[in-house]
């Protein structure tokens, strides 16, 4: 009996607290995952959105990364803040799907975000509604070390890049001179699926990309196994171990020249020029055309930020929805993180190659494709990024990895 | 009230000591386990609505590789966990003895038990890892050719025993060196005086009096044999391409990790992973029982 009358005290006593702070202050709760250096950009951001609006107070509560995935399943029924990060493309659909997300279709019609966001509209859509607002995006690219190419005697790539039959040759010599061509990581498995992003995109083009991630072609199917062809070219060349490897491993073999070339996320850069690199030795360039006149589409991953249902404050949550979207908070949040902003017109730092180059490929892109555990449901994008890996060791498994993937598509989708 | 205390308070008062610790039991134990079999029957992401769809998941288990590698690496662990036994007898014996700071020897080697399990996994990865690895290098200068442990999918479930050994054996040395204490000098001695030395000595006068230690050595190795989890998610992830998971980190992938929504399938692992555990646990407690009675 004691114990009931203690917490219904205090329970009342902690709803008379917050009651008389909300009487000066509403409170947006925010559940984010970010490291320390777009931390800190989102919370000079929030420190913006509240001079803006002083009557709204933002409480943001970080999460470790890579926790705040499952975390995010906890919360959002048990404890919903009013705002949450998370991913655009198929990574959201559970939480839709599940009506844990609010619909923000009027945040992107009142302050005219399908023009101004058009980019990543198709992203955020599903069954026609918009369901969060994207902030960021970032390139993928091959990133390559011009030293490598220097001690192998290879002639450096020029502005347009080189083309596929040419980067393949090139492996040949890296690998005369005890150079891995292509390096890569992929203990954790995904940095192997921007490999095979771009081997897709390249080889069948991106609607037939979106098409294998929707499910729509079986994964044994004969121009699956052309991509597979033009990947098990460049097989041999890439470094071996990778499966014991994180990516910031592989990275290190980049920047000590063991390795060339880096299929990798524009987040990489920094841990390149930590490991020593300048833009002098560091190069960046679109991945090959490899079917020729197929239009050329890019992976960018775009993260965004959620109202999920439970949400107690949604009249100032799509404010702040409003606020992120716009061109000034992306220019300022993007330009402190090294990423770029997903408003058309916010603007890109000119003196960073990687960020102008990565504006460039984007903005000059066919399509955008997110990534493939993004693009993909999430079973089938563990059990294809497992292929992939086995692939890049095993290659002649191939038939038995396409069998397990077709087996996982027909009951996934 | 009162006089039914009074009359019955030596019936009652164990079960009310017994209350509290048997009612966190309940809910954190006894429930879950019956929630769990009870989610394995459904088709359900942890997020929307839970269909029942009755045995499929386990049906679904009968065709899937990744089960049977899992299984087949749950085995060897606990095949290999057991060599602990013999490896911590050993060590036990060999510092059974009384020299100057044999203290400091016993708790030197004990340390391996004290640091966590994650530290321990931390650790070996960096010994098998290519390029800097020690064990990488050792088998490079060997070999002329570097093997790297964790990418290679049929060394790299022995890998991660051989870390997962390294406290289990620690342990059990720990518990043979305290059964060695309660051996009883009278029958060594007497042992002695009829001729027995070595390994008659071992075996047909130490290690019977042992049996006890043994017990719960064997219980603790199967137990963490079979919920080996720690090591395989911060080694491997259960990679390369999935060839060292064992149930209980497939479990977890399938129902709580970044790709898994399987609430219901991985609550199907979690019962065959279960119903191993209770064939040997309801064996010990068989044993124990047994024993119990005898005396």
């Amino acid at each position: 009996m004691t114990h009931r009358t203690t917490s219904a005290f205090a329970l009342a006593a902690a709803l008379l607290v917050s009651a008389a702070a909300e009487a000066q202050q509403r409170v947006l709760r925010y559940n984010a995952d970010y490291d320390p250096i777009p931390l800190a950009a989102m919370q000079a951001l929030i420190a913006d959105f509240e001079a803006a609006n002083p009557d709204i107070r933002v409480e943001l509560n970080n999460f470790d990364h890579e926790g705040y995935k499952t975390a995010i399943r906890n919360f959002l029924s048990a404890d919903p803040p009013d705002l949450a990060n998370w991913y655009a493309g198929n990574r959201m659909a559970p939480f839709v799907a599940a009506g844990q997300f609010l619909d923000v279709s009027d945040v992107w019609a009142g302050n005219g975000l399908s023009e101004s966001l058009a980019s990543a509209k198709a992203s955020m859509t599903i069954d026609g509604k918009q369901w969060g607002v994207p902030y960021t995006y970032y390139q993928w690219g091959i990133y390559f070390n011009r030293d490598a190419y220097r001690a192998a005697g290879v002639e450096l790539p020029g502005e347009g890049g080189v083309n596929w039959a040419q980067f393949v040759e090139n492996c040949a010599k890296f690998a005369a001179a005890g150079i891995d061509c292509l390096t890569t990581g992929t203990k954790a498995l995904w940095p192997g699926a921007g490999i095979f992003d771009y081997m897709s995109l390249r080889t069948n083009g991106y609607e037939w990309h979106m098409d294998l991630t929707a499910g729509k072609i079986a994964w044994t199917d004969e121009s699956v196994r052309r991509v597979f062809a033009e990947w098990a070219k460049v097989q041999p060349y890439i470094s071996a171990n990778h499966a014991a490897l994180d990516w910031q491993d592989a990275a290190a073999l980049l920047v000590q020249g063991k390795a060339a070339h880096y299929v990798m996320g524009n987040f990489a850069v920094g841990v390149f020029k930590e490991g020593g690199m300048t833009n002098d030795n560091l190069g960046f360039m679109a991945f090959p055309e490899i079917t020729p006149g197929i239009p050329r589409a890019e992976d960018a991953p775009t993260d965004t930020v959620h109202i999920p249902a439970g949400a107690k404050n949604v009249e100032d949550a799509k404010l702040f929805l409003a606020f992120v979207a716009s061109a000034d908070a992306q220019t300022k949040w993007n330009a402190a993180v090294g990423q770029l902003p997903t408003n058309r017109d916010s603007s890109v730092p000119g003196d960073d190659p990687f960020l102008v180059a990565g504006f460039e490929l984007l903005s000059s892109a066919h399509a955008l494709a997110q990534f493939f555990d993004r693009d993909a449901p999430a079973e089938m994008a563990k059990a294809g990024m497992e292929g992939f890996q086995e692939f890049m060791v095993r290659p002649e498994r191939l038939d038995a990895i396409l069998d397990r993937l077709e087996r996982v598509r027909q009951r996934v989708y | 009230m009162l006089g039914l205390w009074k009359r019955h308070q030596r019936r009652m008062a164990p079960w009310l000591f017994l209350a509290p610790g048997a009612a966190m039991f309940a809910v954190y134990v006894i429930g879950p386990i019956f929630r769990s079999m009870w989610i394995s029957l459904y088709d359900w992401d942890g997020l929307g609505a839970m269909r029942w769809i009755g045995l499929a998941n386990y049906a679904e288990l009968i065709d899937d590789e990744a089960f049977y590698v899992s299984l087949r690496n749950n085995v060897l662990w606990l095949v290999l966990y057991l060599t602990a036994l013999p490896a911590g007898l050993f060590v036990a014996l060999f510092l059974n003895q009384s020299v100057a700071g044999i203290r400091l020897y016993k708790s030197l080697f004990f340390f391996p038990f004290v640091i966590s399990q994650v530290v321990v996994g931390l650790m070996f990865s960096w010994f098998y890892a290519p390029g800097f690895g020690l064990f990488y290098g050792l088998i490079e200068a060997l070999t002329g050719k570097g093997v790297a442990i964790l990418a290679e999918e049929d060394w790299v479930t022995y890998g991660i025993i051989a870390a997962g050994l390294w406290p289990q054996i620690a342990y059990v040395m720990i518990l043979y060196l305290t059964g060695l204490n309660n051996v009883a000098p009278d029958q060594v001695e007497a042992a002695r005086l009829d001729g027995a030395r070595g390994w008659k000595m071992l075996w047909f006068v130490i290690l019977p009096q042992l049996r006890p230690a043994t017990f719960i050595a064997v219980v603790v190795t199967v137990i963490g044999a079979l919920r080996s989890f720690d090591l395989v998610s911060v080694m491997t992830q259960g990679g390369p391409w999935g060839s060292s998971r064992v149930l209980s980190f497939y479990m977890y992938e399938q129902a709580l990790s970044e790709y898994g929504y399987r609430m219901g399938y991985g609550a199907a692992i979690a019962v065959v992973l279960f119903a191993i555990m209770m064939v040997f646990i309801s064996g010990f407690i068989w044993k124990m029982w047994r024993d119990e009675a005898a005396r």
